[in-house]
């Protein structure tokens, strides 16, 4: 039988005449290349004379750069549709970590601590369990607006203070919120913040029973942690060391985590603290500023440092945790895997910090003590300098409709999503960076705040920057380690198997 | 070892075309079987006709047996030899030409359903063109098939042409996979090109078969070119929605791509289009070229020798991999590829079109390399050599 006539590419792929662009966001990166990303961010980087080409319509389109910005949906022709349902799914995805509303529920059980950290705003150190623990009542009510939100997930968080000085009350939540979703039946993911002075076998017996993990904080080697963290029964470091390996041991490694804190003091010694971090078997680190506000201009002299000390701090620190992992070791950093994961990958993550709405009551909520809802963490510390200004209601006066969608969070809301920031919207690297109302006002006295002096937007444009950096340099064994972290993998995991017929 | 599985015969008392199951068994359970043939090997006939007589036909390399057969108007095909039509088979035959295909063996990983010969498009390397023929006559053929085998296999592929034209029939045959073989995996070959209409996508997926997957090929990151490799235009757009309708049916979808000149220049392009795009995709497979039907005819605009495009292919894997994307190299030999990914090569030439060259002889890994097409014996790539690890 005859075949049918075959046809040149030609027919398929001639140059067309015009083409149109689609919405994307540009900027320079250094004097060869421009960075262009989208929505959903997709990215392309191009020389800076095929950029002016591009836009003024001269490209040859049948090149491989039209073709690659075609492919990644920078521009339409009419060649092809420009599935829409393709761009609107992929936007869709990127923000889907908003489906089912407020997942974090910070639960602040006590400001009492026995520790007196310079960068804590909140705690007290205090007897008086009257004047400063959460009484179940009010507890009652805020588990209650947790088990109302949509999500089929929840997280329960316990802060403080110190969450352990009420222990009482941690179990009576995470037993009425067990007994109270019998019929709502969603999961819920509790995790305790605690400094660990205090942790007791009973406390552990608990913990495992109820499949409750652990948050705490370790800032570093013994001389630095103990000077960041002050604790009036002796060295805090001791308490952690001794502690995070009984809990290790007690709830599995993945079950307990750590934080660090950068204070000025840190600021030199970045592979003190990695090291610490590896000796202490915890497989990854978030390297964080400090939240600079709410603090006394004394305090913040001691602690304090700019947004470019930390930049700095943050290079030398990550380009250490990269050398480990050549040398073998499997060690994250989590703020390079969250931006890592938003610039690689089609799919969210469920980070509060970073994100488009801000997490600010989109994504968290905090619970005072005093039953005074906060839209996040920041925002009731914020409250303890006496600046309510994010507080979005009262577990006992407050209905969930008053507090989630009242006149306060739509105030915020306005405010979250740097899509419509000015400064941010135009910014190449918006689909990777986020909104922060909180530090916005706190910092600048505007919730909207202004891009040019932000030390936010500084620090994080450097850092997303310098990833991108990273990214154009690495070669096939910085992929493996950055995917490792994006995917919470070994570094054995990332490489390509070899087959298990073949002798080593 | 390529295995033969059409025939020519000669019949005696076939009146249309029909499809039967074999056995070399004439015992009580097996007769009055009209869906059975008997195979009857030369030397162990019998004397006595009246055993024959209740199966559809008799099918023996005897030209004594089969005189006799056609002489008492018992239904019976003549062929050069019983070797290859064993216990269990279910073959085809045509009367009068005496055409004979082996459609399914029991002992086969590689066993497919052929759908039709017709396909919307006319990619410049299909190995099986296609024809402008009315072969509705296949869907009863399939089904039938289909309620003749006996033990469910692990896996049976659906191929063509393009299945989907079978439209409301493709319903029917996947009814009649699910009811008779519920637990086989069924793997059907299709450009997608006709998922473009979501309600034909749902009445497949309302089938609810428990194990299918439509492996659809997308050749590249932009419609020019796909569309010029299948030879269709608007084929690219059709695919890409017919993939997002896949999924929102929740149909799994596999993705395709044939390594070739065309295919080649923008596979790392392509890899983060299917990552970024269809990052649903059960498993992506990357293919070396068969050397048939158009391929021969436009073997200077396809081929490239996969030496030359490894690179490139390792590259595309190694996203996929790095991205967790279940990536698979089929039709490719090992020699030919580098051991970092020896791993992602599979074993994927059907047994009976499937060959090794004399020098693959002595080759200490040949147990687990794909081999050659029988097609390519005579025209590969130059760099095919014996390899001596372990």
């Amino acid at each position: 039988m005859a075949h049918k006539e075959f046809h040149m590419i030609q027919e398929y792929l001639s140059p067309v005449t015009t083409y149109s662009l689609l919405p994307f966001r540009f900027m320079r990166l250094d004097r060869d290349s421009v960075l262009l990303t989208n929505d959903w961010g997709e990215f392309k980087i191009i020389a800076p004379d095929t950029f002016e080409r591009f836009i003024h319509n001269q490209l040859n389109t049948t090149g491989t750069d039209y073709l690659d910005l075609r492919a990644k949906y920078f521009v339409s022709d009419t060649r092809s549709s420009d599935h829409l349902r393709v761009m609107a799914s992929k936007y869709r995805t990127k923000k889907s970590f908003l489906e089912g509303f407020t997942k974090l529920h910070l639960f602040v059980v006590t400001l009492r601590c026995d520790h007196s950290c310079p960068y804590c705003q909140v705690s007290r150190q205090s007897e008086d369990k009257t004047r400063y623990d959460m009484t179940s009542e009010m507890a009652h009510r805020a588990v209650d607006l947790m088990l109302r939100v949509p999500a089929s997930a929840v997280t329960c968080e316990f802060q403080g203070g110190e969450a352990l000085l009420n222990f009482p009350l941690v179990q009576d939540i995470v037993l009425y919120a067990t007994e109270r979703n019998r019929s709502i039946g969603k999961f819920i993911d509790f995790v305790i913040c605690t400094n660990l002075s205090n942790l007791t076998d009973a406390h552990l017996l608990f913990f495992k029973e109820h499949n409750i993990k652990i948050s705490s904080s370790l800032d570093g080697p013994a001389f630095l942690h103990d000077h960041n963290r002050p604790c009036s029964r002796g060295s805090s470091h001791a308490f952690v060391e001794h502690n995070l390996r009984r809990a290790q041991e007690a709830l599995g490694r993945e079950n307990v985590s750590v934080l660090m804190t950068t204070t000025k003091k840190s600021l030199a010694y970045p592979r003190e603290i990695i090291d610490e971090y590896v000796r202490l078997n915890l497989g990854s680190i978030v390297l964080r500023s400090l939240s600079p506000f709410g603090f006394a201009t004394k305090t913040m002299k001691t602690i304090g440092y700019s947004s470019e000390e930390f930049v700095e701090f943050y290079k030398k620190a990550l380009d250490y945790i990269i050398e480990l992992n050549r040398r073998g070791h499997s060690f994250a950093e989590g703020y390079a895997t969250l931006i890592l994961s938003k610039i690689l990958t089609p799919f969210p993550n469920s980070y509060v910090d970073l994100q488009s709405p801000a997490g600010a009551g989109f994504s968290a909520v905090a619970y005072n003590y005093d039953g005074e809802v906060y839209a996040s963490d920041e925002a009731r510390m914020l409250a303890e300098m006496n600046d309510t200004s994010f507080r979005l209601g009262n577990v006992l006066d407050n209905s969930y409709e008053q507090i989630f969608f009242g006149e306060r969070m739509q105030a915020i809301a306005a405010a979250s999503c740097n899509e419509a920031l000015a400064g941010c919207a135009d910014c190449a690297l918006q689909p990777y960076c986020g909104a922060d109302p909180v530090y916005h006002y706190a910092t600048q006295g505007d919730m909207f705040g202004n891009r040019a002096s932000s030390g936010f937007c500084k620090k994080n444009m450097a850092i997303i920057r310098h990833i991108f950096e990273l990214l154009r340099q690495a070669n096939s064994e910085t992929e493996e380690i950055f995917w490792s972290w994006i995917h919470q993998a070994s570094r054995e995991e990332m490489k390509l198997p070899k087959v298990s017929w073949l002798s080593n | 070892m390529a295995i033969k599985l059409t025939t020519y015969g000669n019949t005696a008392g076939l009146h249309r075309r029909f499809t039967v199951r074999l056995t070399r068994d004439c015992s009580a359970e097996a007769m009055n079987h009209t869906d059975l043939a008997l195979v009857v090997p030369l030397a162990r006939e019998s004397a006595d006709l009246a055993q024959y007589k209740s199966f559809a036909a008799v099918i023996t390399d005897s030209s004594v047996l089969f005189d006799r057969l056609a002489a008492a108007g018992i239904p019976a095909v003549r062929v050069q030899s019983t070797e290859g039509y064993r216990e269990g088979y279910i073959v085809t035959i045509e009367p009068g030409s005496g055409f004979i295909r082996t459609i399914f063996r029991p002992e086969s990983p590689h066993n497919t359903i052929f759908t039709t010969d017709r396909c919307n498009s006319n990619c410049l390397m299909c190995s099986q063109p296609p024809k402008e023929v009315d072969d509705s006559h296949l869907v009863e053929e399939n089904i039938k098939m289909l309620s003749l085998i006996q033990a469910s296999p692990e896996y049976i592929g659906m191929t063509g042409g393009e299945p989907t034209l079978l439209g409301p029939d493709l319903i029917r045959l996947l009814e009649a996979a699910k009811g008779k073989l519920p637990a086989t995996h069924l793997h059907m070959l299709t450009n997608g090109r006709l998922y473009k209409d979501l309600a034909f996508v749902r009445r497949i997926a309302d089938v609810n078969h428990p194990s299918f997957v439509s492996a659809i090929p997308l050749y590249a990151d932009v419609a020019g070119i796909h569309d010029y490799i299948v030879q269709a235009h608007g084929a690219f757009d059709e695919t890409v929605e017919g993939l997002y309708n896949a999924a929102e049916a929740g149909l799994a979808v596999e993705i395709r791509i044939v390594l070739h000149k065309q295919s080649i220049p923008r596979l790392k392009q392509l890899a983060e289009f299917i990552y970024w795009n269809f990052p649903f995709t059960v498993h992506v497979a990357f293919m070396g070229l068969e050397n048939m039907g158009y391929v021969k005819k436009n073997w200077d605009d396809l081929w490239i020798d996969p030496v030359d495009y490894m690179d490139s292919l390792g590259e595309a894997v190694k996203y996929l991999y790095l991205r967790r994307i279940n990536v698979s190299i089929y039709n490719l030999q090992l020699c030919l590829l580098p051991q970092s990914l020896w791993s992602f090569a599979r074993k994927s030439i059907s047994d009976f079109k499937n060959e090794y060259l004399d020098i693959c002889s002595p080759c200490t890994v040949k147990d687990h390399c794909s081999g050659l097409f029988l097609s390519q014996v005579n025209r590969h790539s130059e760099h095919i050599h014996t390899l001596s690890v372990i």
